[in-house]
């Protein structure tokens, strides 16, 4: 659209942030608080922007940015966004300043914890709107770094082993997948995503794979599925999937509740849309051999998760899984929509359904995961870092504005109609029953039983005789009800009137949809 | 021009001992100007000449009898592999500038070192070439056995053998090829076009490619490299492992490979599915790779994490000659490049930043100091250097992997997953050493070190800044690079290698 370069000043500000705050570090921790909020206010200010200049009738690629980077190997500094793109990057802009507000407790080494947090936030810009493996690769291995400092440096008592985790299951999973990419830039001399998912759409691609990798042990089929399963495990890992999802817990609940926000409100989501924009337009085909087995992985994140968070006695802990069961239905849809490719027409009404879920639940689940954390971060404030499920009880009666908003929050995670949580889960069952009715029944138990532990967490923590402990435990104040307030807004915002989200991306919906046609 | 590269550097080790005697500033200064002219040299010459192809510089004969002459050329493997050293040159002075004891000899022999391998990256004739390779083992003999630390006459020995022993194999191939051609030459173009015939060059192929290849840390010949760095000096360390090693990985390319491209043809029979040399060598080459990075994940030593690291890195240019096709071979010189830089920083953190204050390099007792705290400098600038060893996207390691890995997905499939694995080992072992030697686990933080460690020095961070900048730089814009390493695979010298097994 325009020729001003947006994506990359957008993507520069965080990291030109970082600069700042690194080098006027020594004015004091309060200047360097607030320069952080106003370089992340700045970025959500340019992506508002962008979000009421995009055009959302097309829905295809915008402000478009496009140079020679290293010709030999067919790459390209090309960034653009579609209505996922932009829905994500104004996640980003909206939970980056949630995450610096709710830090701080930080007192240690402030101006360079501010610093990685903007440095993340450039990071997950630049791999929001990189469209060539090379560009978006830099960005998706190097937010991996201020990520694991954050953990490592700030974290609780198991750290260290936290981060190590954390570091090491995502390189495993990264290192698969550029594998696999390799072996495809081997074949195809092609880093674009476009041109890939295009060559993918005639059916040309994995042809072109097979015939040059010329590896004579595997059947075509099998040497396919290889190559898929390299990237999926990169992504498997991050989202994360069932059985790939053990680093999550500790790494989420061993993390400063600041960088606990960003991780699930926005990392987690690099995986959900590494899988839309990657996996699901260039391995279509082989996402659809193996659907049942990755239906069953789909379920059992949603199942297994879900009663995992039934079990835990930590509040991070509860949120974490009930995180990794959210996004569960995000991979259900996605799965869902791959099995048929033909053209019935209530089938594809179906499918944008199940794919407009997909992304509203990405964007309500990192809006609430994030104000669930928030929560926590003030509730660790109030009482010195204890955040158990039977450290509190009967908070209502001191806290009542409190107990309030964190009763909105937690009903939104639980999916009740009229909050943002219910219409993306809404889509996507009323999208995937048809497709695959078993798997999408099966899942209804985790529906079920994140009711049971939100509720229990309301009961516990708020509800019953109040600890003597907690007698003179501070409401919530007026600062922070009106950094709440917008924020809260929103949720409610969203469930009433999702149109607000679903006019921008709908088109980019059926554009993606329509491309699984294989 | 550039042959000033070479002279300057002998001039400068000459004036060196022409200087009063216990002056070590000005010996310092002497050779950081020196180091900076040099560099300057290459960095005129490279910004006037960016097309690759071979340009000769001198061309006189030497041993007219023989047909020996003194030829010095460039093309852009040359000359990416001098702008390596002139980089690594001036940052070694600067990681040195605490030398104190007999510092007039220690930066003659630096700069002696450096000339000579000015000299064999400048070579177009093989006796030249293997004249400049022999002073090379000079220098680094007794800047490890006077200066070093650890069993420096152990580690200094070791070296200096495994190179005499690698340089007999050379001599002892180009001597046959010298007198088989019977073409009286002894020049690398002449040659390279002679037709040996193949049952020569399966014999004389591996006999040269082995001989470089032991001071490019070829497994299982690698044994003097930890040994060597370990003991070495830091200025050393950083010469052995950032340049050094690269004129065996250069040799390999420059010399086995051109002359004997019939040599990594198939033999005919398979032993355990080894058909060719080059299946042998890219075996090797990826066990490297992965045995090196295992060894470095359980070193208690900091230094020998890092020289295991190097046997590791030096398997990826190896695997990626034995690729034969131009993307890999490509990636194997940009990977020279990187990890010349990246294992310069390294040592440099290693040996200048961290046992240069607090005399040990054991883990364990670094990981009781919590040197983040203390020096964090040191931390954040192993942070990068460990980030871009590992191969992360943005630094030049990342590009030279993946090009080598392209490469290998074409020629080895099978070898691109375990080497895969190798990488993955890699973040670990690097993880492991910044964990324990910077941060200390979970626990009581202990008191300040009495007395206090010296602050880092400006000569420090601009060495430190110089590398990094280095090696960012190649990483967001390789083509820079590639842009003269791709023209010069593609020059007439290496048509042979072209035509013979090319893919």
């Amino acid at each position: 659209m325009t020729a001003f370069p947006w994506l990359s000043l957008l993507t520069s500000l965080p990291l030109l942030g970082a600069l700042v705050l690194l080098a006027l570090g020594g004015l004091g921790k309060m200047f360097v608080r607030c320069s952080a909020l106003a370089f992340s206010l700045a970025a959500l200010a340019i992506t508002i922007f962008l979000w009421f200049h995009f055009d959302s009738v097309s829905g295809g690629l915008q402000f478009q940015e496009r140079l020679g980077w290293i010709p030999s190997l067919g790459v390209d500094y090309r960034v653009a966004v579609d209505g996922l793109g932009l829905l994500m990057l104004l996640l980003t802009s909206i939970v980056v300043p949630i995450a610096i507000l709710a830090s701080c407790r930080i007192q240690e080494r402030v101006p360079l914890y501010y610093s990685l947090v903007l440095i993340l936030q450039t990071c997950l810009y630049g791999a929001f709107t990189a469209l060539n493996f090379f560009h978006w690769f830099i960005f998706w291995e190097l937010s991996l770094i201020p990520a694991f400092f954050l953990i490592r440096l700030w974290g609780g008592p198991r750290r260290v082993s936290a981060a190590t985790q954390f570091l090491v299951y995502t390189m495993v999973g990264s290192v698969a997948m550029l594998l696999s990419f390799l072996a495809i830039f081997l074949a195809t001399h092609k880093f674009d995503f476009i041109d890939l998912a295009a060559m993918a759409h005639n059916g040309q691609l994995m042809p072109a794979v097979i015939d040059k990798l010329d590896w004579r042990r595997f059947t075509p089929d099998h040497l396919a599925l290889i190559v898929f399963s390299g990237a999926f495990l990169g992504f498997a890992v991050k989202v994360p999937l069932f059985p790939f999802h053990t680093w999550l817990p500790s790494a989420y609940s061993e993390a400063p509740t600041g960088t606990t926000i960003l991780l699930t409100g926005a990392m987690s989501k690099m995986g959900v849309y590494g899988f839309l924009r990657i996996l699901l337009p260039i391995f279509g085909t082989q996402m659809q051999e193996v659907l049942t087995p990755l239906l069953w992985l789909a379920v059992a994140t949603i199942v297994f998760s879900a009663y995992a968070a039934l079990a835990q006695k930590d509040l991070k802990r509860i949120f974490a899984y009930s995180s990794i069961n959210h996004l569960g239905y995000c991979l259900l849809a996605i799965f869902a929509v791959v099995k048929f490719t033909g053209a019935d027409a209530s089938l594809t009404a179906q499918k944008y359904a199940a794919m407009n879920g997909v992304l509203l639940q990405m964007f309500n689940h990192g809006l609430t995961a994030a104000t669930l954390f928030w929560f926590v971060a003030m509730l660790e404030k109030r009482s010195g870092g204890l955040r158990g499920l039977d450290d509190f009880g009967g908070l209502r009666k001191v806290a009542p504005v409190f107990t309030g908003l964190i009763g909105i929050a937690l009903f939104s995670s639980l999916g009740l109609p009229g909050l943002n949580g219910f219409i993306g889960e809404f889509l996507i069952f009323k999208g995937s029953f048809p497709l695959v009715t078993w798997a999408t029944s099966l899942a209804v138990i985790g529906l079920l039983t994140t009711a049971i532990f939100i509720l229990g967490i309301l009961q516990r923590v708020f509800s019953g005789p109040l600890n003597h402990r907690w007698v003179s435990f501070p409401d919530i104040s007026v600062g922070e009800r009106m950094a709440l307030a917008p924020v809260i807004a929103l949720m409610f915002a969203l469930g009433l009137y999702p149109q607000m989200v679903l006019g921008v991306v709908n088109s980019t919906v059926i554009q993606l949809v329509q491309q699984i046609k294989f | 021009m550039l042959a000033w590269t070479i002279y300057l550097s002998f001039l400068g080790a000459a004036a060196m001992l022409l200087l009063p005697k216990g002056s070590a500033v000005s010996a310092r200064i002497l050779a950081l100007v020196t180091a900076v002219v040099g560099f300057a040299i290459t960095l005129i010459y490279f910004l006037q000449h960016r097309t690759g192809e071979m340009l000769t510089i001198v061309r006189v004969p030497w041993i007219p009898t023989l047909g020996i002459e003194y030829h010095l050329a460039a093309d852009g493997i040359s000359l990416t592999l001098i702008l390596l050293t002139g980089i690594i040159a001036i940052a070694g002075i600067l990681f040195s500038w605490n030398i104190e004891e007999r510092a007039k000899e220690f930066f003659a022999f630096y700069l002696l070192l450096i000339g000579a391998v000015y000299g064999v990256f400048l070579s177009y004739d093989l006796f030249l070439l293997f004249v400049f390779y022999e002073i090379v083992i000079i220098p680094k003999y007794f800047l490890i056995a006077i200066w070093g630390s650890t069993r420096r006459e152990y580690g200094a020995m070791k070296l200096a053998l495994y190179s005499f022993v690698g340089s007999a194999m050379v001599l002892i191939g180009l001597i046959a090829a010298y007198v088989v051609a019977g073409a009286k030459t002894t020049s690398l173009s002449q040659l390279a076009q002679f037709p040996f015939s193949s049952h020569f060059q399966l014999w004389a192929f591996p006999l040269v490619f082995v001989g470089f290849a032991i001071l490019a840390g070829m497994w299982p010949m690698h044994t003097w490299a930890p040994t060597g760095h370990v003991a070495a000096p830091t200025a050393a360390s950083m010469l052995l492992a950032g340049v050094v090693m690269k004129l065996g990985a250069y040799g390999c390319l420059r010399v086995a490979m051109v002359l004997f491209p019939l040599g990594m043809g198939p033999w005919g029979f398979h032993v355990l599915g080894l058909g060719s040399w080059r299946d042998v060598f890219a075996l090797l080459a990826v066990i490297g790779i992965i045995y090196g990075a295992l060894v470095a994940l359980v070193q208690k030593d900091f230094k020998f994490v890092i020289g295991y690291s190097s046997i590791s890195h030096m398997g990826f240019i190896l695997l990626g000659l034995m690729t034969l096709n131009q993307i890999g071979i490509s990636g194997a010189v940009l990977q020279m490049f990187s990890h010349g830089i990246l294992a310069g920083l390294l040592f440099a953190v290693v040996g200048r930043m961290v046992y240069a204050r607090t005399h040990t390099r054991d883990l364990a007792t670094l990981n009781a100091m919590n040197l983040y705290k203390v020096i964090p400098f040191a931390a954040v600038t192993f942070v990068i250097a460990g980030m871009a060893s590992m191969g992360l996207p943005g630094f030049s390691g990342f590009v030279a992997e993946l090009m080598i890995l392209i490469g290998v997905w074409r020629a080895y499939p099978l070898l691109a997953l375990c080497v895969g694995f190798g990488i993955i080992v890699g973040v670990v072992y690097i993880w492991r050493a910044l964990q324990k030697a910077f941060f200390i686990g979970t626990g009581i933080l202990p008191a300040p070190p009495d007395p206090p460690l010296p602050p880092i020095t400006l000569a420090e961070r601009i060495g430190a800044v110089i590398l990094i900048a280095s090696s960012v730089l190649v990483g967001l814009y390789p083509q820079m690079l590639l842009n003269i390493v791709v023209p010069a695979l593609n020059s007439p010298l290496f048509d042979g290698l072209r035509k013979g097994s090319w893919q």
